[in-house]
């Protein structure tokens, strides 16, 4: 498992638009489960929803874990996108 | 006639025939199905035709308003395919044997009721995002065909409240402006109509009755009045505004995104005075480069007791991120003089005008004065604010709330609570005193902005209330006019920004002026910004400049 850690500046938190955008970008990945914690919680990135209702919003801090496929390719490419999208 | 009063949520003026919008309105009954596996095979059929036609609308909304548009479908797309979505119908089905309409229904129902319970207002919204898509493939299900408008001709088009799908598909050259009984100024449908640019009115309630079909109506959407069978008069007069907005328009269209730039190249910034958040509309609509004076007094107008830190932190942080990171300055509590709030309890006064009002309420009664600054800071995170503090005499009061201000930054620190570390602190010039020691409170803020209206009814001693005083209330007295430029020379001194926001700003046979004397922002009412830009555009600020400054100070002016 590989994981990094990112602290979201979008004024909204993961709303709807980038969280759809990841869902995407993650569907591109064969092979690899993405998770996303936030303090206790963790979902599936790919659960678009359940994402959302993590309520995660300007200034917290995510984790982000990746298992499986080309993992260290995959957290790169997921750094970059939440900088560029969160 | 008769007139509906509602909510305007997108400006114009419009008339034609009231057609309510016609919604399938079939039911379906819920019941068990046989063949469970036939049944849940019939629902991935529907998604995957509600995922096709929502690719389409996403296509139709990129032609007709963007990207953004296109996203919300999308989106929508998305979420039909949600996993925790899928699952659950698939449950509903397949154990519980359930048909797929009632499925869908439910699991529509149970994500909607997860968004409605968060604490953020735009995540609560997104449950309507996701009865949307239920109703879509619900409908997609029972075979309903993709409603329009069945008319001839364009209509006034009366709903409840319209979702977003529906108001995409909508025939755009059949509607000539919306009217709903509900919604909000943020629905999809007060959206879609200022993207259109036709008048929308909400929340006009059951005044709206379904024997109004077809009748002839004239919407205003900046008044938010519906008239029924308008007489001779209201219809001219109403016909009359409709030209004018027409013509704005064309201006609109032809300056959005020019720069305020005068013909030699001397710039200024145009921004935009407001009174609540739902005015932000207003302001990029009419492309304000900013908010210059965002008056903080409607939190404590609306409420019944002293607003909340949370209260007023939401309002600030939803004009902040409204406006997308261009400067917002808002100034703090200017109450007392004419404008009085019950729960105050401030004692009757001989002077208002020169009573405990605006700052020194606030240095009076620190209490009041922190909580709006705490709601202030904790919303810096969201935008580019600037505070600004009113009523100023005084070297000593700017200090006084400065040192509030660190207090408060100290204590969000201690709290872990973020905030901006780029918040300027500015300070109104509206009194002779301010203006004549501008030299030394420029050197305590970031920058100034002149409140034309008080310091003219300060400087001339003159109520302009007072309808006997009208011909000695002279904004354009060279009194006020060289206190302005003491006041702008002042700030360029210490390197600091110096604008107008009072009324005076908006005032085009002083624009010359003001380029001249060289100010930095003018900050107007939103409709007053197109023809400002227009009026800058035209000067040549090097050919009036010493003309202008030279009879300021001379004794040519006949006052």
């Amino acid at each position: 498992m590989t994981t990094f850690n990112y602290t979201i500046t979008d004024p909204v938190g993961i709303h709807a638009r980038p969280a759809g955008l990841l869902v995407k970008e993650i569907k591109s990945f064969a092979g690899s489960a993405v998770t996303i914690t936030k303090g206790e919680k963790s979902v599936n990135a790919l659960k678009l929803m359940a994402l959302m209702q993590m309520g995660i919003k300007q200034g917290d801090t995510v984790t982000v874990s990746v298992d499986g496929g080309d993992e260290a390719a995959v957290a790169a490419a997921l750094e970059n996108f939440f900088k560029a999208n969160l | 006639m008769i007139t509906i009063q509602g909510k305007g949520v997108s400006t114009g003026v419009a008339a034609g025939p009231l057609y309510f919008y016609q919604r399938a309105k079939g039911t379906f009954t819920r019941r068990q199905v046989e063949d469970r596996e036939a049944e849940f095979a019939r629902f991935k059929e529907a998604q995957t035709k509600a995922i096709e036609q929502l690719g389409e609308l996403a296509e139709k909304a990129r032609a007709e308003a963007g990207d953004e548009a296109a996203m919300l479908f999308e989106t929508h797309q998305m979420m039909c395919e949600d996993l925790d979505y899928e699952e659950a119908i698939e449950g509903f089905i397949k154990e519980q044997g359930l048909n797929a309409e009632a499925a869908v229904t439910d699991a529509g129902a149970i994500q909607a009721e997860a968004f409605a319970a968060m604490d953020d207002e735009y995540f609560k919204a997104r449950a309507a995002d996701v009865k949307d898509i239920s109703t879509r493939i619900v409908g997609i299900l029972m075979g309903v065909v993709q409603g329009g408008i069945d008319s001839e001709v364009p209509v006034i088009l009366a709903s409840d409240d319209l979702a977003p799908s529906e108001t995409v598909q909508l025939d755009k050259s059949k509607i000539l402006g919306f009217v709903t009984s509900g919604g909000s100024g943020s629905s999809h449908t007060a959206i879609l109509a200022r993207t259109m640019g036709i008048p929308a009115i909400i929340g006009v309630g059951e005044q709206l009755k379904p024997e109004y079909q077809g009748r002839e109506v004239i919407v205003d959407g900046g008044t938010g009045s519906v008239v029924l069978d308008a007489d001779e008069e209201t219809r001219a007069r109403l016909m009359k505004k409709r030209a004018e907005i027409l013509k704005r328009q064309e201006l609109l269209n032809q300056l959005k995104g020019q720069p305020n730039v005068s013909k030699d190249g001397q710039e200024i910034r145009v921004y935009c005075n407001i009174g609540n958040p739902e005015d932000v509309h207003a302001v990029l609509e009419n492309d304000g480069g900013g908010i210059g004076l965002f008056r903080s007094e409607f939190l404590y107008l609306n409420c019944d007791d002293y607003p909340t830190e949370d209260y007023q932190f939401e309002a600030y942080k939803r004009v902040l991120s409204d406006m997308g990171g261009k400067e917002v300055v808002i100034r703090t509590l200017d109450i007392g003089a004419d404008k009085m709030i019950g729960y105050f309890n401030l004692p009757q006064e001989e002077n208002p005008a020169l009573g405990n009002r605006a700052l020194r309420i606030c240095l009076n009664r620190p209490e009041i004065f922190k909580t709006q600054l705490r709601a202030l800071y904790r919303a810096s995170a969201y935008g580019r604010l600037s505070i600004m503090f009113p009523m100023v005499t005084s070297v000593w009061e700017v200090r006084e709330a400065k040192k509030m201000c660190e207090l408060v930054k100290k204590e969000l620190t201690a709290e872990g609570i973020p905030f901006s570390d780029e918040v300027d602190l500015g300070i109104m010039i509206e009194t002779p005193a301010a203006a004549v020691i501008s030299d030394r409170l420029a050197k305590e803020v970031d920058f100034f902005s002149i409140g034309t209206n008080d310091l003219t009814q300060y400087t001339l001693a003159c109520d302009r209330q007072n309808n006997d005083l009208g011909r000695f209330f002279n904004a354009h007295h060279p009194a006020v006019l060289r206190l302005i430029k003491m006041a702008c020379d002042n700030a360029h001194k210490e390197g600091i920004w110096c604008g107008i926001c009072g009324e005076l700003g908006a005032d085009l046979e002083l624009t010359e002026l003001f380029l001249s004397i060289g100010l930095d922002e003018l900050s107007v009412s939103p409709r007053s910004v197109l023809p400002l830009r227009q009026k800058v555009r035209e000067t040549q600020v090097r050919v009036v400049r010493e003309k202008l400054l030279g009879d300021l100070l001379s004794d040519k002016n006949e006052l």
